[in-house]
């Protein structure tokens, strides 16, 4: 299952790869595979942008606004102004299943 | 008299799972049952379907599967009692250490994606159980999911200890392990499939039927039943019982039928699925259902233009379950969609004053 096309924010520097495997090994939707010592783009519509191959990239080969996807968060984010944040305290609805 | 004493103290503090201690130079680390009872299935079933998840966690620190040695894998998971005892289910047969984060009772990768299954936590934990006393080697095992919060390097860097990302799923650890931990495609991949996808319904459903339900079933009575003389029940009862039912299986489209058909209803969007879905369950219930509703051309109108929207508003919830949408996307979707939403409820709005001053006869 793909999410909307072109609406992802990852961006990937080739020229700062090392090709250490990294962002291969964290990433649950296969965006990235090894060709040539390098690692590669195979589909950016992949990406449901979790962060974990930019936190992980000790190169700063790749950059993603992540963030929670969910619907209410991003609501609770536009009333109140700031990043969106799931209620997942005391009342949490749909998210963190 | 004494050793009872201390007995039953050990037998209450002891966690239900734990199957005895095992001494390391940190002290004794409660070994645990690979086996569940009755009551972790029921506590499964309940943090499936409630608020009960908030709280069902086990405490944090280090655990032992099987009898572990100072060579063993050390497994990193989270203080979620469900994922806990998942781990430990899928360790059966196993000799490993168990790290469990305190990430407040939240499974691994939301827990992850707020910072609490994070770097901080871990190289924390790590120094509190004293890890580096407990095994001879420097290798942790994380679940793949954990690397949206954990950065390696800094782990590294803070306590000696190298991470990998194992896989996605505890139940393939025992294959990553005979392969040497090495991780195939599969084991990398989330897969988001009917069954998972059923599964998380009822927590769409419950906040659904609890948050919207009441207030939408309060509006049409009202509305049904006010009349220029005051408010009539009857006719609340028998002209709003049809909506009624609309709304509910507006509700079931978009919590349930949508989330669990996603890959089936066309478009990516999930506003758009939830709209089909609810469009589609509100003509099969007019044209096949007796309603009276159905004799008003204003009505509906009214039903067309309010339940697709309102099933569609539930489906975009479902996003925050998902294993593939993306933050761009959603906000994308509702950047769009609520202008729509908000147009849809107002024309309706308007619409239901007009059906309600014609039945008055006052146009």
């Amino acid at each position: 299952m793909k999410y909307l096309a072109n609406v992802t924010t990852l961006q990937y520097s080739v020229d700062k790869c090392t090709g250490c495997g990294r962002c291969v090994e964290v990433c649950p939707q296969g965006v990235f595979e090894m060709r040539d010592k390098r690692a590669m783009v195979t589909d950016r519509d992949l990406c449901m942008e979790c962060g974990a191959c930019a936190l992980n990239c000790e190169f700063g080969a790749i950059a993603v606004n992540s963030g929670v996807g969910c619907a209410a968060a991003i609501i609770n984010g536009m009333i109140t102004g700031g990043e969106p944040t799931c209620g997942c305290g005391d009342t949490a609805a749909g998210c963190c299943g | 008299m004494q050793t009872i004493q201390t007995l039953n103290f050990v037998k209450k503090s002891a966690p239900p799972f734990s199957i005895g201690t095992i001494s390391t130079p940190q002290g004794s680390v409660y070994k645990v049952s690979s086996d569940w009872t009755r009551a972790d299935y029921w506590g499964m079933i309940k943090s499936r379907s409630s608020a009960f998840r908030m709280n069902y966690s086990v405490s944090p620190g280090l655990y032992a599967a099987g009898d572990p040695t100072r060579e063993s894998d050390v497994f990193v998971t989270a203080n979620y009692k469900l994922t806990f005892d998942t781990v430990r289910r899928e360790l059966k047969g196993m000799n490993a250490w168990v790290l469990v984060l305190d990430t407040k009772s939240i499974n691994v990768w939301c827990a992850a994606g707020k910072g609490t299954f994070g770097t901080d936590e871990l190289i924390n934990r790590i120094s509190l159980v004293k890890l580096d006393t407990v095994v001879s080697h420097k290798r942790i095992i994380l679940p793949q999911l954990g690397a949206v919060g954990v950065n390696a390097s800094a782990v590294r860097k803070k306590t000696g200890f190298r991470v990998s990302f194992g896989p996605v799923q505890a139940r393939d650890i025992p294959s990553y392990v005979a392969a040497g931990y090495k991780k195939t495609k599969e084991m990398s991949a989330i897969t988001f499939p009917m069954l998972d996808r059923l599964i998380l319904t009822p927590m769409e459903l419950s906040p659904a039927m609890k948050k919207h339900f009441p207030w939408i079933a309060a509006g049409i009575l009202l509305l049904f039943g006010l009349q220029p003389s005051g408010i009539l029940f009857r006719e609340a009862w028998s002209n709003g019982l049809p909506f009624i039912l609309l709304a509910l299986i507006t509700i079931f489209a978009g919590a349930l039928v949508t989330p669990t058909l996603l890959p089936y209803v066309p478009f990516r969007s999930f506003a758009i699925k939830g709209w089909i879905v609810g469009a589609l369950s509100i003509y099969i219930a007019t044209r096949y259902v007796e309603l009276s509703l159905a004799r008003d051309r204003v009505l509906l109108i009214v039903s067309y233009l309010l339940f697709p929207a309102l099933s569609s508003y539930i489906a975009l919830q479902f996003t925050g379950a998902t294993t593939f949408t993306g933050m761009s996307g959603v906000k994308k979707e509702l950047k769009i969609g609520i202008p729509i939403y908000i147009g849809a409820a107002s024309v309706s709005l308007i619409l239901l004053i007009v059906f309600k001053l014609k039945e008055w006869r006052l146009v």
